[in-house]
């Protein structure tokens, strides 16, 4: 790139790839149960095998994902802007 | 692999949840007193993807799927101690609205997953990273191989809290054994999907990407755009 890409292009684009994973890719996610979940089944430790939590709920997975997208980004966002603001009002510099 | 309720007992979560609300805390404390301005919203986006990426369930062997757990390629973008947070608020809120992961397990989760996947898997990294040159190919080799590791790791400390704490006949040896041997196949979709994001996200804004500063440092990339984190200019 000769341009470099500007940062909130930056924060947009890898959001929007983050919908279209979780909208777009995931419904066709594989529904073989994970790691874990298998060994629990196949070692009579009482799991239930294929899909996560996700896929129990009358949403489809596209429309749960996205929602789960946004509300992870604004948590995220928000804890650490949270974090990195109580650090401005005890900072030295910023006291008087 | 978020352990669900009842397979841990609950004297076993609750120390695993002592344990992570430690860690937790550091992570907060070191992200308030190192985390840039520029890193907040990348944090998001970080946690965005791998919330995102953790839906994409791929098989690994019969009748197996994985899924990328996220915690090194965290750490890599945002630094270990964000890095470790972004996952935590993946399984929090896959925990509390998605009834992904027992809650009761959320502690042990936060661990195996956040804590070790992102701060050991960090360590791991910084190790690789520092034997081999300079160079954004190294740097993804480095976020890649670290990746591949982190799962078996995380299986490594679910074991011991099995053995600890676990509920149910099978013996702690056939447990570790199926766990770990599937998460070093898990590891391989771990490591790769880890090196292709770093590698992208070195293609377009390195200066995102907090495990490439040392080659910032030597001349290997350029920060040159005016909003650059860490630009000298």
């Amino acid at each position: 790139m000769s341009r470099r890409t500007g940062f909130r292009a930056f924060i947009a684009a890898g959001f929007l790839i983050a919908l279209l994973l979780a909208f777009l890719v995931a419904p066709h996610a594989s529904s073989s149960p994970d790691g874990l979940q298998k060994v629990t089944v196949d070692q009579g430790l009482g799991g239930h095998s294929g899909g996560g939590g996700l896929r129990d709920h009358g949403l489809s997975i596209g429309v749960a994902g996205v929602i789960g997208v946004t509300v992870v980004f604004g948590a995220a966002f928000g804890l650490s802007k949270i974090a990195r603001a109580s650090r401005s009002r005890t900072a030295p510099e910023n006291v008087a | 692999m978020h352990i669900p309720d009842g397979l841990i007992d609950g004297g076993t979560s609750l120390a695993g949840g002592a344990i992570a609300t430690g860690g937790v805390a550091l992570c907060l404390r070191r992200t308030k007193q190192l985390l840039d301005d520029r890193q907040v919203p990348m944090v998001g986006l970080t946690a965005a993807f791998v919330f995102a990426a953790q839906m994409i369930n791929f098989p690994v062997a019969g009748g197996t799927s994985g899924h990328l757990l996220g915690g090194v390629l965290a750490a890599v973008l945002v630094g270990p101690w964000a890095g470790a947070l972004a996952v935590t608020v993946v399984l929090i809120v896959q925990g509390f609205l998605f009834a992904d992961g027992g809650l009761s397990a959320l502690g042990l989760n936060v661990i195996n997953m956040a804590l070790v996947g992102a701060l050991v898997g960090y360590a791991v990294f910084v190790a690789f990273r520092a034997v081999l040159p300079r160079t954004k190919g190294a740097l993804v080799f480095a976020s890649g191989i670290s990746a591949a590791l982190a799962p078996v790791m995380a299986a490594i400390v679910f074991t011991f809290e099995y053995a600890v704490g676990g509920n149910g006949a099978a013996s702690v040896g056939a447990v570790g054994t199926a766990m770990i041997g599937v998460h070093v196949l898990i590891g391989v979709g771990e490591g790769v999907i880890t090196a292709m994001t770093v590698s992208a996200v070195l293609a377009t804004r390195p200066d995102l990407v907090n495990g490439a500063k040392p080659l910032r440092l030597a001349g290997a990339v350029q920060f040159d755009t005016p909003d650059a984190v860490g630009a000298t200019s």
